[in-house]
């Protein structure tokens, strides 16, 4: 049986860790609830972004001259990936999660014999993803040290796309970031960025039509196809940029979780050793008294 | 026919909503010149440059913003604005819209190899900036 300062030791040792993981837990909650209300704000300027996509969409759709954010290059051979994942872990299975999911993207791409090509945002999808597919890896960005990820971020990476497109460097590009759905559910995504999904359904619906019926027909200015040309990079930004914000916002729900968790699990296992150093304690005073009976018996 | 004497006027920027609320006249800078808006107005979509945002509300001039660039769709009933950047003109500082302006004319300066929509996109920037000074002046 272990000894009682050994006991002792541990049991202080993982005390130590349940105050650490619960400090933890309470930061995350508070960071969650930053992102959350940035997730929050940036929502209209997207809604209505798309609103305006979907009328401009229809208006262009079928030109001979329509920009190559919107139909793409017409070819599918080279994907471009951009996989949004957390700088830090200690957040229960987010990253890894995300990493997965890419990997099996990529493996299932390169089945089809198409080229993949990698942007890692965020450290832990990097350093997940080089192992098995560190020669695709066309860039990585990382925002350790930053306290909140502003537009200008997204922007940066929106602009690096655009310029690889220009270039000829990919034919279509996705998105791979865990979508939030609630505080403990995050699913990893998959999203088309170029060419542009048109958004479908209600949006172009309630777009479509005005109140009253009949079809709004706007007119531009200036002309359709120079408003969709300066508003397709402006989308592809919002785009990750909501993916961003929700990745942020799921990256703290899901380390308070992870927190939470360990910190109940050193609850128990403080329990379980202090139950252990009290069965110590008195089995040794037994046997002490035990020692001194049959000694004295002895006599 | 009797026409509505406000519309909703909406100002959104990436990082969050503005403005939202029924008013009588905004006047927009759009690309092609200052633009005013009016309840009623025929369907459009513009796009803006770097100017001031001007709102009317019970006959009178109630708010000034400064928008770097951006989009704007006009319904009859509905101005939505899609601003790059919005910055009340009032909270302008001067120093930082001249550091802009020079940050502008030296993207300008080196590019002197690019593609003309390039050149385009960058001038327009260095425009939108010296907008920004003017206005953070008349401020």
């Amino acid at each position: 049986m272990a000894n009682l300062k050994e006991l002792r030791g541990r049991i202080n040792s993982v005390k130590s860790t349940r105050k650490i993981t619960q400090a933890m837990k309470m930061v995350a909650a508070a960071k969650l609830r930053r992102a959350q209300a940035q997730a929050e704000a940036a929502r209209p300027y997207a809604e209505r972004m798309e609103r305006m996509l979907a009328s401009l969409g229809r208006a262009v759709a079928g030109a001979p001259d329509a920009p190559r954010m919107l139909v793409g290059t017409g070819r599918e051979d080279v994907h471009l990936l951009v996989v949004v994942t957390g700088d830090r872990g200690l957040a229960g299975a987010f990253n890894s999660n995300v990493g997965r999911f890419a990997r099996n993207h990529i493996r299932m791409l390169e089945g089809q014999g198409r080229t993949v090509k990698l942007l890692t945002v965020g450290r832990k999808g990097t350093t997940y993803l080089r192992r098995d597919f560190g020669g695709r890896l066309v860039g990585e960005i990382s925002y350790l040290g930053r306290k909140t990820i502003g537009f200008d971020a997204a922007e940066e990476i929106a602009l690096r796309i655009t310029g690889m497109l220009e270039r000829g460097e990919f034919d279509v590009c996705s998105l791979i970031y865990n979508r939030w759905k609630n505080v403990i559910t995050q699913t990893p995504t998959e999203q088309r960025l170029i060419p542009a999904p048109m958004p479908e359904g209600e949006l172009a619906a309630e777009a479509a039509t005005s109140p009253a019926g009949a079809p709004a027909l706007y007119s531009y200015e200036p002309t359709e196809e120079e408003i969709l040309s300066a508003l397709l990079p402006r989308n592809l930004a919002i785009q990750i940029y909501r993916a961003q914000l929700e990745s942020v916002a799921g990256f703290y729900g899901s380390q308070m979780n992870a927190m939470d968790n360990a910190t109940r699990n050193a609850g128990e296992m403080i329990n379980r050793l202090t139950l252990n150093y009290n069965r110590t304690r008195q089995a040794n005073i037994t046997s002490e008294l035990i020692e001194i009976i049959s000694g004295a018996e002895a006599l | 026919m009797t026409m509505a004497d406000t519309f909703q006027l909406e100002l959104v920027s990436p990082e969050r909503l503005l403005l939202a609320r029924p008013v009588e006249m905004a006047t927009l800078p759009a690309a092609e010149g200052e633009m005013g808006v009016l309840p009623g107005h025929s369907p459009m979509i513009v796009a803006l440059r770097g100017g001031v945002i001007t709102v009317r509300e019970n006959g009178a001039e109630t708010e000034r913003l400064f928008v770097f660039g951006g989009f704007a769709e006009v319904t009859p009933e509905r101005v939505t604005v899609l601003a790059d950047e919005a910055t009340p003109v009032a909270r302008l500082s001067r120093a930082e819209a001249e550091g802009r302006v020079a940050e502008a004319e030296a993207a300008l300066a080196g590019l002197a190899e690019a593609t003309p929509e390039q050149r385009d996109l960058a001038m327009q920037r260095l425009l939108s900036a010296q907008a920004m000074v003017a206005a953070a002046q008349a401020a």
